[in-house]
């Protein structure tokens, strides 16, 4: 106790205030999208604006609370958090409602909530709490399999779920591995994976093979002498053929429909504004069609008229894009890039490894929406829907987006009373 | 130690900020750049509404309604932002069958998938009704309010002219497709006075189609702004009137006030009902028309180009009188061997071959006025005397095409020397050959209009105002300043009565031809005609002014293959004068007779 400012003093205002902007211009632009002339007052409670008030509210409480809990409890019980949701994934598995095909809400008193938000924090929690152990180290085999299976058990729920958009987030996992010390190569390779995927859907795979294939012997003949690497080449050779094939396969006999449609979509493969495309296609009017400096608030078209669906939710960065313009939209991404940075900052300022780990989380989930729901806005990603962080209308991705940056900011605020 | 991968931070911030600079490089190429959503979005929301103005409405002299509006319904349709919908209950509303509307669809999409085509045109009111509570489900249609010409009295159809839709041929850039613009008539003619100003407004509408209100408060939004009223000269007692008379009669009425060349009424027979030329039954009864053998469409007091016959007798006295070849006392014998006559005693002055209608008469008095002796050779002498004559007869507003506030109307024909020069070659041709001119007769050739207008000249001893269909426009009285413009003739005013008088002797004096005009009441002043015709029987035609001082009317009557001017012209237009001046007919008998007279049979 050497520096007794209290808790106040030690608090990130910078966190807390970018947390409190976005709130307060996510709330401002779902007023936007859901206006509605008979309802005008934001504080209408039958409407969604009026409702979005009440999370905040119970969100700001929230973050009070968590500020006044011990700092030691969410690393103690962080397995135990951990256990509580994978057990909830379950029960709604069993129990939940369906809404949009995705078997992921409970419903309580007319308010919906989604376990599925909540199991990011607490697997975020239970991988930090893991690789902060003494005697852990990344390189170990075993390590590497317990982490990924920390990550693997809530993302399989929540596929079971039929929600792949809230699954497909912990993939982002790979990066606070990174930043523990796994090999950087898992970067790069996911990094050709992931070219290697739309080649493979873009391209035939047969001549996306033979392609592979020339490309390898042209290799091979400049290292012909080197036996090993000829046979690593070849390796990969037959490695990369069989993964073209795969994403084949899986794409035209394991992808639904929709999702199918979706990806062509994006790809240009496939026009249909009126089916797959109609959303992007309306986002991308609505974003385009705010110029500069936008339409002015509550008058965007595109919004106003509700020609965007999801508007609230997924889609709420049209809103920003149509009635703020490319100003607001600078701000906003902006604000974005900037909290993500400072956590990154933050994190890496912190003496505890569970709290380097635990913000470093915290930072990749907040960049897998950030990245998933505006590039899906902008018409460069597949329509996946996933909230964009501290924006879009919902009660539980703002509890659970603020629980896990509160979570963060209390540890950070005990930093200095670590040894 | 686990601190020595810190530098990865870097690593994690480059991937954060590069996905942060393609978001902002893709916002700056969709909001900046790329200027195709701004169109998109507004083809999304906006509407654009055009608000019709009412056209302007038509009186008669004396403020009687003789057009009006009334508003019909067209079903408008946007074919992009058509989605499924119920085609059997759309059919039933508007009332149209399966292949119709697919049809109609499939032409909207033609001309423009975004902006708004008709799908139906004129839905009446009761249908509008029914089909504006259903609407709400059709994504894509939407109605707009037009107006229909509607005419109260059913008369004068020729006249007011009808409206339709613009064609290819309008190049004006103000109609679109669809738009109703004046074709014939008046309605063509004060178009530009009738139409007023499109106004135009932009809706908003939601996804669903509907409306939401006015884009930025209507800033963008423009009135309409109503057409003007005509005030037209017509008179729609007399014009009924005459329609009534000239019922199984062929040929046309035109009265006029000479005082001011107004056209108190226009008639050509056949006629229609101007009602039947308006909304969905315009097409089909305009082919029944257009085919109808009598041509009811055709505007006989326009563009029918008769031989005045005898008629012609009064500007031939005046031009040799003005010539002076002959005096008012001059005689000439009733030759029947120079042309054919009826008996009659001999005119013994000019006055008394006018009554009588002498054709040998005339004959010498035309021969005067060609053979001048201006020549020596007999050829010259006459192409000499026939221009100084053709001269003179186009002052009486013959020849040419007046300028009249409608639009086509024919010149009628004055030969002069180069046209027979045409046909005889130079030189080729001598009064021998041109003598039928003497009697009205030949090559000459005058609407019923400038019939009319001649008896005004007559009425007005000496000179015409432009006839003209409308005395003001609007609520402001002015006049056209051409209107108001005395046309002189190249006749001296003082030979006028002398030949005014004989126009009194022969509707008032025994042995005049027109007996059958005398009115107790007012003294009519007029001339018979009674035209040859190769095709049938003659053509019977009345010239006529009344009353003798100060006349308040003048009027032709033409009836194509009726007889003696005398016998049925004559009565019909003492029929109008009467009933314009007097406002009531008191010779029923004669009446009764006109009216039950068939003579569109004769030939
Ligand atoms: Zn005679």
């Amino acid at each position: 106790m050497r520096e007794q400012k209290g808790i106040l003093g030690n608090i990130d205002w910078v966190m807390v205030g970018m947390y409190t902007m976005l709130v307060f211009m996510g709330w401002l632009n779902i007023y936007s999208a859901v206006y509605n002339e008979n309802h005008k007052s934001i504080l209408d409670f039958s409407q969604s604006y009026g409702k979005q008030l009440i999370w905040i509210a119970s969100s700001a409480l929230l973050a009070v609370f968590i500020m006044a809990i011990d700092p030691k409890f969410f690393s103690q019980f962080a397995f135990g958090i951990y256990g509580f949701f994978l057990f909830m994934l379950l029960v709604v598995l069993v129990s939940g409602k369906t809404t949009y095909g995705s078997k992921s809400w409970f419903e309580i008193g007319g308010f919906g909530l989604q376990p599925s938000e909540f199991a990011k924090f607490a697997t975020n929690l239970a991988l930090a709490k893991f690789l902060s152990s003494n005697d852990i180290h990344i390189k170990e085999q075993k390590t590497k399999l317990y982490a990924i299976l920390i990550l693997l058990i809530p993302a399989l729920l929540i596929l079971l779920q039929n929600d792949t958009g809230s699954a497909i987030v912990f993939v982002v996992f790979i990066l606070v591995l990174y930043r523990e010390g796994l090999s950087g190569n898992i970067l790069i390779f996911g990094l050709i994976i992931g070219v290697l995927f739309v080649l493979a859907l873009l391209v035939n795979q047969f001549i996306l093979s033979g392609i592979v294939l020339a490309l390898a012997l042209i290799f091979i003949f400049f290292i012909r002498k080197n036996r090993r690497g000829i046979i690593t080449i070849s390796v990969f050779l037959v490695l990369t053929i069989g993964f073209i094939f795969v994403v084949d396969y899986s794409f035209n006999h394991i992808l639904q429909d929709h999702q199918r449609e979706r990806i062509n979509v994006l790809l240009g493969k496939e026009i249909d504004l009126k089916g797959a495309g109609y959303n992007v296609n309306q986002s991308k009017i609505a974003i385009g069609s705010g110029g500069f400096i936008g339409k002015g608030f509550l008058n965007g078209t595109q919004t106003k008229f509700n020609f965007v669906p999801e508007q609230s939710t997924d889609f709420i960065f049209c809103t920003v894009g149509e009635e703020w313009g490319f100003i607001g939209s600078l701000v906003v991404v902006g604000l974005m890039m900037g909290l993500l940075i400072r956590i990154i900052f933050v994190a890496e300022r912190q003496r505890s490894p569970f709290s380097r780990i635990y913000g470093y989380g915290v930072a990749s989930i907040l960049f897998m929406h950030i990245m998933v729901n505006i590039g899906m806005a902008l018409g460069l990603l597949p329509v996946i829907g996933i909230p964009l962080p501290f924006f879009s209308y919902g009660g539980s991705s703002l509890w659970s987006f603020t629980i896990l940056l509160f979570i963060f900011i209390k540890q950070d605020s005990y930093r200095l009373n670590l040894l | 130690m686990k601190t020595t991968y810190n530098s990865r931070k870097y690593v994690v911030i480059t991937i954060f900020l590069v996905v942060g600079f393609i978001f902002i490089a893709r916002l700056f190429f969709l909001q900046i750049i790329d200027n195709s959503y701004v169109l998109s979005a507004n083809k999304n929301a906006l509407r654009f509404v055009t608000n019709y103005p009412a056209r302007g409405l038509i009186y008669d002299r004396n403020n009687k309604l003789l057009v009006y509006n009334e508003a019909v319904y067209d079903l408008m349709v946007v074919p992009r932002q058509v989605k499924t919908f119920d085609t059997t209950e759309l059919c039933n509303l508007v009332g149209i069958t399966k292949e119709d509307l697919i049809f109609k669809l499939q032409k909207a999409r033609e001309y423009s998938p975004y902006a708004a085509s008709i799908f139906e045109k004129q839905i009446s009111k009761e249908n509008y009704g029914y089909l504006q509570e259903k609407l709400y489900k059709y994504n894509g249609f939407y109605v707009q309010s037009r107006t229909l010409r509607k005419y109260p009295l059913s008369i004068a159809g020729h006249a007011l002219g009808y409206i339709g839709e613009v064609g290819n041929e309008v190049t004006d850039s103000y109609y679109k497709p669809g738009d109703y613009i004046g074709m014939s008539g008046l309605e063509k003619y004060y178009e530009p006075i009738l139409r007023g100003k499109k106004g135009s407004k932009i809706l908003m509408v939601d996804v669903f189609n509907r409306e939401k209100g006015s884009f930025h408060n209507g800033i963008y939004d423009t009135v309409a702004i109503a057409g003007e009223a005509l005030h037209s000269t017509l008179d729609a007692d007399i014009q009924a009137y005459g329609e009534l008379l000239m019922k199984n009669k062929i040929g046309s009425i035109v009265a006029i006030e000479p005082s001011s060349g107004e056209i108190l009424s226009m008639v050509s027979s056949p006629t229609y009902d101007p009602n039947l030329l308006v909304g969905r039954v315009r097409g089909v009864n305009y082919n029944l028309l257009l085919k109808d053998p009598s041509k009811p469409l055709f505007d006989r007091a326009l563009m029918a180009v008769y031989p005045p016959g005898s008629i012609f007798k009064i500007i031939q006295s005046l031009i040799a009188l003005e010539e002076g070849v002959i005096t008012e006392r001059s005689a000439f014998p009733c030759d029947k061997s120079l042309l054919g006559c009826h008996n009659h005693p001999n005119a013994t002055d000019l006055k008394s071959a006018i009554k009588m209608s002498c054709n040998p008469y005339f004959y010498q008095v035309f021969r005067r006025v060609i053979q001048h002796g201006l020549a020596n050779d007999r050829f010259q002498d006459s192409e000499l005397g026939l221009n100084l004559w053709n001269d003179k007869a186009l002052s009486f507003g013959l020849g040419q095409r007046l300028n009249v506030d409608i639009p086509n109307l024919k010149k009628g024909r004055i030969p002069d020397a180069l046209y027979y020069d045409k046909i005889y070659g130079h030189r080729g041709w001598a009064f021998s050959t041109i003598y039928s001119l003497s009697i009205g007769q030949g090559e000459m050739g005058i609407i019923p209009l400038q019939m009319a207008n001649i008896a005004a000249i007559f009425a007005n001893r000496g000179y015409y105002y432009t006839p003209h269909f409308v005395k003001s426009i609007g609520n402001n009285k002015t006049i056209n300043p051409e209107f108001l413009k005395k046309n002189l003739t190249k006749v001296s005013d003082k030979y006028f009565q002398v030949v005014a008088d004989a126009m009194y002797e022969v509707v008032n004096e025994p042995g005049g031809t027109a007996s059958q005009a005398r009115i107790d009441s007012i003294i009519v002043c007029g001339k018979t005609g009674t035209a040859q015709n190769p095709h049938g029987e003659d053509h019977s035609i009345f010239i006529a002014f009344a009353p003798r001082v100060n006349p308040k009317i003048a009027i032709a009557v033409y009836i194509e293959n009726a007889g003696f001017g005398g016998v049925w012209a004559a009565p019909i237009a003492s029929l109008i004068i009467e009933k314009y001046l007097t406002k009531r007919i008191k010779r029923k008998d004669l009446e009764e007779r006109m009216l039950n007279a068939k003579l569109s049979s004769k030939h």
